[in-house]
């Protein structure tokens, strides 16, 4: 009972007015940031960072969590008005949203999205209350060969349930682990991959990565297809609330799947895109009105808002207990952890109660707020996308460059950040996932610290890692994970599967 | 923005997505093989206090290699069809350099005359050639743009922006 007491005492804190003007402005940041084009969670966010350095790391922890919690709202107001997606995982929101608006329907459209993302983050974040402190006590008597099978695990993962081909995925990943090893080795202090550069001497960075890839790559994608933004107005009463709130019980067995779908790929390292189109998928297959959806069926557009927020939320779970985190947004926030001085991990619950109960009741507050922030704010945030193209693309352009700066102030790495945008454009069209590179680049040198100092105490036998029962449960969990692909064609040839239900174009996260 | 969709070459394939694939997979192999060769030479074996620098790297690049290999020989062999697509058409090619070149004249901007007189005339630029606006408009909108940047940057947040090789705003005593 003691996890609750801490936690009451994270609302103290959350409720200050410093930190409750922040969450307010993160979240209203959060929202724009999602309706924009190329701009979305985990390069706004990677963007602000430098500006909360001076802050204390409650407050800054807390402002930037609140932006992520805008900007998974934000997505669904470009996808339903605009039909255009703001944020990947609001891509299957279109599906059934957009129609909706057609029909005059918008009110209720946006209502029910909001809503459903309300209930699938409320939910992750009582499943982050409850399994956070347990596994962070177990995560303790965690060796070097116990983390390097969770990383194993982690990146395994990706291969095993990524949409896509294995080798790209596989290639992306060990792009990031070898861009990590750029710089000055951490163990033994030799300088390694600089070829003699002055300016590689320090290494890339993540965040640098992250804005180039997702931003200025995201720019030119945009631009290639020269929006033009024509969309349906919207205004949201409280009658069309309330009514819409009416109606939404009735799919409570929606809401039940979509969460668990959503839970379940957000703490693996899913993410909020595939669980998105998974639950989609999966409520159309068991729905009733299963061959309405794509028309404009209320039930389309619940599956795939509450599993989007229920993985957004989920993938803080590993950052916060295990120090891995979930998505690109949630390695963001573990930069942010590691700048601010603080060791993510299982320790942070004993050591920093404060910051780790602060952040969790920020998410209850901020997801209560966000909520009444979009219902109550929708006109406005939706005008953002009625300026042009012309002045959003510039300054989008120049946001980044001043975010890659101030990381380090280093002038190289806006040169980097552009080199970045290129190759996240070109990996974009080619479907080369970016998630698992970002992970890899934030995650390679304590990848590689934890594999070092387990063959160095095993001397130099893998056996370590199976050596005692979890450590060998967990690997052998990721060798199953990253043999998934050829497994399941195995199962395939010899009991013919269905045909795919959700569109064979997904997109990789 | 529309002047390249109006005529008729802007419809034709530059590059196919079946040798773009391959073009992109030997760059990554090329990439692997890099790290392998400086891996090697730092030494990837174990050494006398444990695996040396190059352990690690030297996996890492060796999977690089593998994979690139893969998505290679699957881009020759693989069926017809969304492969034998255009990678990037003419017209599209022509807006995305639109974006790119002025972006990259942006950051060479930034390098001699700082962050934020490079911006003003940046936006300014991109809103006149590529947005139509009147000459007042966008002069007016980035400048706007530009200071409201720098009292958030530096005298707000007081984070010091670059100020270039050429500094054009030491009179504002930032």
């Amino acid at each position: 009972m003691q996890d609750l007491a801490y936690l009451f005492h994270g609302f103290a804190v959350v409720l200050t007015p410093f930190n409750f003007g922040l969450m307010l402005l993160g979240i209203v940041l959060g929202v724009i940031i999602g309706v924009l084009p190329g701009l979305g969670a985990a390069n706004g966010i990677a963007i602000l960072l430098p500006l909360t350095f001076t802050m204390p790391p409650t407050s800054a922890i807390i402002m930037l969590s609140c932006i992520y919690w805008g900007a998974l709202f934000g997505g669904a107001i470009a996808s339903i008005l605009f039909n255009i997606p703001g944020e990947p995982w609001s891509v299957a929101t279109t599906f059934d949203g957009y129609p909706l608006a057609q029909q005059g329907r918008a009110g209720e459209a946006l209502t029910t999205s909001f809503t459903s993302s309300f209930v699938g983050a409320f939910f992750a974040v009582l499943m982050i209350t409850f399994l956070a402190p347990i596994i962070a006590r177990f995560a303790l008597r965690f060796g070097p060969a116990e983390y390097f099978s969770v990383y194993l695990l982690t990146f395994c993962s990706f291969v095993g349930m990524g949409k896509g081909s294995p080798a790209k995925i596989l290639a992306s990943m060990m792009i990031g682990f070898a861009l990590s090893t750029v710089g000055i080795d951490i163990v033994t202090g030799q300088l390694r991959m600089t070829f003699g550069l002055v300016s590689l001497l320090k290494g890339f960075d993540f965040l640098i990565a992250v804005i180039g890839l997702f931003g200025i790559g995201e720019i030119l994608l945009s631009m290639e297809e020269g929006l033009a933004f024509s969309g349906a107005t919207a205004r949201i009463n409280p009658k069309v609330v309330l009514e819409t709130w009416k109606k939404l019980p009735r799919y409570w067995l929606t809401f039940l799947r979509s969460t668990v779908i959503g839970i379940w790929m957000g703490v693996t390292p899913g993410g909020a895109t595939p669980a998105s189109f998974m639950s989609y998928g999966a409520a159309k297959k068991f729905s009733k009105d299963g061959d309405k959806f794509g028309t404009g069926v209320v039930e389309g557009l619940v599956a795939p808002e509450t599993a989007a927020h229920a993985a957004g939320t989920s993938a803080l779970l590993p950052m916060i207990t295990l120090g891995i985190p979930g998505s690109p947004t949630a390695a963001v926030l573990l930069g942010g952890l590691l700048i601010w001085g603080l060791q993510p991990g299982p320790l942070l619950f004993q050591e920093k109660p404060d910051f780790v109960w602060g952040l969790i009741a920020s998410m209850y507050l901020g997801n209560v707020v966000g909520l009444i922030v979009v219902l109550s704010l929708v006109p406005a945030f939706a005008a953002i996308l009625r300026i042009p193209f012309a002045i959003i693309a510039p300054v989008i352009v120049v946001i980044c460059a001043i975010g890659a700066y101030t990381v380090n102030n280093s002038m190289h790495d806006i040169w980097f950040m552009l080199g970045f945008g290129v190759v996240g454009y070109v990996f974009k069209k080619l479907n080369y996932p970016m998630a698992p590179l970002v992970l890899a680049l934030v995650l390679g040198n304590a990848a590689e610290s934890s594999f070092r100092q387990a063959m160095l105490s095993s001397q130099g036998s893998l056996g370590i890692l199976f050596s005692n029962g979890l450590v060998g449960g967990i690997t052998t969990l990721a060798l199953v994970m990253l043999f998934w692909p050829l497994i399941s064609k195995g199962l395939r040839s010899v009991r013919p599967s269905r045909a795919p239900k959700v569109p064979a174009e997904q997109p990789v996260d | 923005m529309d002047e390249a969709s109006g005529n008729g070459n802007a419809g034709r394939s530059v590059v196919s997505t079946r040798t773009m694939e391959a073009v992109v997979a030997a760059l990554v192999f090329g990439f692997g093989a890099t790290f392998v060769y400086q891996s090697v030479k730092l030494g990837f074996r174990w050494g006398s206090d444990g695996p040396q620098s190059g352990f690690f790297p030297f996996y890492v690049a060796l999977i690089i290699c593998g994979s690139s290999l893969a998505v290679f020989v699957n881009a020759l062999r693989g069926k017809a069809g969304r492969r034998d697509e255009s990678f990037v058409e003419r017209g599209q090619l022509w807006k995305v350099m639109q974006v790119l070149i002025p972006a990259a004249i942006f950051v060479l901007g930034v390098e001699l005359i700082g962050i934020y007189v490079s911006s003003a005339i940046y936006i300014a630029l991109f809103m006149r050639f590529l947005g139509k606006y009147s000459w007042v408009k966008s002069v007016l909108i980035a400048v706007i743009i530009c200071i409201a940047l720098f009292f958030m940057f530096e005298v707000w947040f007081q984070v010091p922006l670059y100020k270039g090789t050429w500094d054009l705003t030491s009179w504002t005593g930032y």
